[in-house]
């Protein structure tokens, strides 16, 4: 990928990311959160992840986001919008956001590896669905299956719990 | 910078674009005249010889028509809605191959190797224009067009997804290309059995198969919106469900974005199931069996070949076309709560269940 | 009082739908076919064909002004079709005969005679209350125009819509 195309798309990751928190409407948020996965995901393709580069799209663009943006539609938005913008909790929440950043790059820049230039990536195309796969079902496979039984179970507490309150 | 690709790319974008885009004017008149011809009326005939230039009377009609925003409406979103409804079904088509090649160039537009992920990736972006349309109208009856949209498309696009894994599992493949021409050697995945007729195994794996299909062409009626899944637009319910508050050609990026969507749905299944741009023809070559055409062979007879398997592809995605609005002048519309029951207690668990047969099958009876 | 409807019962071969559905695509199919075919009587294709040689004795197209066996025309500008009229669609301006004419004893004519035929109903009443039998309803019936001063018809439109009757009475004639 050209080095142009990079910066497009990680400046679009960051700022995308960054208009999830600066606006003031929920549905800008969202969209906001989308595009910021879109430029995610082609970032992934640059790094010839194609797999994972679509399954973030189709996982997080495709079907969470959506489902956030239904709910948000059912809200009332107005509330949110009408609110004054408070100084002082402003400045904290940016204060803290600052901290948090100047730690990691901090951490980071003391790792070696930060340090040195990646290996350039292995031209041709690498089968990364059947490589994922068989990491999962052939290394990880108990603790995937243990992951299925967790989300199942969690996925029949919902039920549950919104059948109660129904009644 | 590789200028051969970059410009047999463009070549390829422009051509299929331009094509495709035909097709979708053309399927709007087809719609009208068959649907006209299954009431017993005549249709659109009046516009050119047996009424042919409608569409391009229909394109001006969109064009000329007064682009009416209401005042309440949130204006930037309003806009956005009619692109974002648009896009993702023209996208989809980057990776369908339409033919084999041409001059040496495959006729593929990006042969990525998780092509059909990509194809779900992008077709579940296509609800974000419904959604937004529905919620930025600020009005009742888009909205709740966008609310039945996005629960269906969300439904439905599981169903989608499970029926093509028994393709993979068949294939061992993702990449589109590489499923078609698995196909051609080993028979449609609607007809395995071509070829390796005495293979019991094969005429098993035909059942799963047919199965898979059916699920995934109505899950791909529920997907386009089309009848008798096209609750989020059900004018007798909705006036117009998320488009109401549309006029002029915002209205038309929605409603031809719909045929899009359509072509694309059949371009997908055309290539999943029924064997993309290969049509088995006869030869005699001291033994009687059925030929590749294509266009990888030398001289002019590469180039109709290449040809043959374009038209063969767009013949194909047309005969789809023409179910796909059969079927919306046959049947009557389903209630909201059937639509859902058949989505998540029925198509759901057969999809499920024939993962499950087509693994036995490919695992253990037709080695 | 309320009423329960009571679903009929379904065997297991009509819960599938799918006969059904088969069933009903078939019927359109079968449309479509015949309609292909040109089996199926099919709609008229209007300017090219027009029902007019069946259309009925008593139907009522657009209101003319007639003229009788002996050119002359027959309205008296009396004006009863005028106030008659029930959307006010005719418009007289009277005029008076020359004494030199040759029915000068009818006194009146009508210098202008306008019927606008946006606000015609087609409901006969001028007809029906003509003394003179002078104003009918024909059986013209596709009125177009492009702009709104053409779909007035004047009196020479009128007139020449309406033609010559013969037949009516002629009561202005001199005594022979
Ligand atoms: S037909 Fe009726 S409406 Fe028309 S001009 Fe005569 S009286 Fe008026
Ligand atoms: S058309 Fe008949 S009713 Fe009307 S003004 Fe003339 S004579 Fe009188």
């Amino acid at each position: 990928m050209p080095p142009f195309l990079f910066w497009f798309f990680a400046l679009m990751t960051l700022g995308f990311g960054a208009g999830v928190i600066i606006n003031r409407s929920p549905i800008g948020s969202a969209l906001s959160l989308v595009l910021s996965f879109i430029g995610l995901s082609t970032l992934f393709l640059s790094l010839n992840a194609y797999f994972i580069s679509v399954i973030q799209v189709l996982v997080y663009a495709g079907a969470v986001m959506v489902l956030f943006l239904f709910i948000i539609m059912l809200l009332d938005l107005r509330a949110e919008e009408r609110r004054k913008i408070n100084v002082v909790a402003f400045a904290g929440g940016a204060a803290v956001a600052l901290a948090l950043f100047v730690q990691v790059y901090r951490i980071i820049g003391a790792l070696g590896a930060a340090r040195q230039a990646f290996p350039p990536l292995r031209s041709g195309n690498t089968d990364d669905v059947r490589r994922v796969g068989l990491l999962l079902f052939a290394n990880y496979n108990l603790p995937f299956q243990i992951v299925g039984v967790l989300v199942l179970v969690a996925t029949i507490g919902v039920i549950v719990l919104s059948k109660r309150e129904l009644r | 910078m590789d200028y051969f690709l970059i410009g047999t790319s463009l070549a390829k974008i422009a051509g299929l674009l331009a094509v495709v885009l035909g097709i979708m004017n053309y399927s709007v008149y087809a719609e009208r005249r068959i649907s006209a011809l299954i009431q017993d009326r005549l249709g659109p005939n009046r516009v050119g010889p047996a009424g042919l230039l409608q569409p391009i009377a229909d394109a001006f009609k969109f064009l000329l028509k007064e682009d009416f925003t209401p005042g309440h409406v949130n204006k930037f979103y309003y806009w956005l809605a009619p692109c974002l409804a648009m896009i993702p079904a023209i996208a989809t088509l980057a990776v369908v191959p339409f033919g084999s090649t041409l001059f040496g160039v495959p006729m593929v537009i990006a042969d990525i190797n998780v092509g059909v992920l990509y194809v779900f990736a992008i077709a579940s972006l296509g609800v974000y224009g419904i959604v937004l349309a529905g919620w930025s109208s600020n009005s009742k009856y888009p909205f709740l067009g966008g609310i039945r949209s996005s629960s269906q498309m969300i439904s439905y696009e599981l169903s989608l997804g499970l029926a093509v894994i028994p393709i993979f599992l068949v294939a061992g493949q993702l990449r589109l290309t590489s499923i078609v021409r698995f196909q051609i050697e080993h028979g449609w995945m609607i007809a395995p059995f071509i070829g390796d007729w005495t293979n019991i195994g094969k005429w098993l794996l035909a059942v799963p198969m047919l199965v898979s299909f059916l699920v995934f062409t109505i899950a791909i009626f529920a997907e386009t919106n089309r009848l008798p899944f096209d609750l989020p637009e059900a004018e007798t319910e909705l006036v117009g469900g998320y488009h109401t508050e549309y006029g002029s050609m915002k209205f038309g990026l929605f409603f031809l974005g719909e045929y899009i969507a359509m072509i694309t749905g059949s371009a997908i299944i055309v290539t999943l199931f029924l064997g993309g741009w290969h049509l088995p023809l006869p030869s005699w070559h001291g033994g009687f069996h059925w030929a590749v055409v294509n266009g990888s062979a030398p001289g002019w007879r590469g180039i109709i070949g290449g040809i043959f398997n374009i038209a063969c592809f767009f013949a194909k995605v047309a005969a789809l076309l023409f179910i796909f609005i059969w079927v919306r002048w046959s049947l009557p519309r389903f209630r909201y709560d059937q639509l859902m029951r058949l989505g998540w207690v029925f198509f759901f668990e057969i999809a499920l269940v024939n993962i499950f047969v087509v693994a036995v099958i490919v695992a253990y009876i037709s080695k | 009082m309320a009423v329960t409807v009571r679903r009929p019962k379904l065997n297991w071969s009509e819960r599938l739908y799918l006969p059904a559905i088969a069933g009903g695509m078939a019927i359109t199919m079968r449309h479509f076919k015949n309609m292909l075919l040109g089996r199926t009587k099919v709609t008229m294709q209007y300017p090219e064909e027009r029902w007019d040689a069946h259309m009925p004795e008593y139907y009522r197209g657009a209101p003319a002004l007639v003229k009788d066996a002996s050119g002359r025309e027959r309205c008296v500008a009396c004006q009863l079709c005028e106030f008659i009229c029930p959307p006010r669609a005719i418009r007289i301006t009277a005029g008076e005969l020359p004494s030199t004419d040759r029915f000068a004893k009818v006194e009146k004519y009508p210098y202008e005679f306008d019927i606008d035929m946006l606000r015609c109903i087609y409901c006969g009443m001028c007809e029906e209350v003509c003394p003179e039998q002078a104003i009918f309803l024909r059986k013209d019936y596709a009125i177009t125009g492009f702009t709104r001063k053409e779909m007035v018809h004047d009196k020479e439109k009128l007139l020449e819509i309406g033609g010559v009757m013969h037949g009516l009475v002629l009561k202005w004639n001199e005594k022979k």
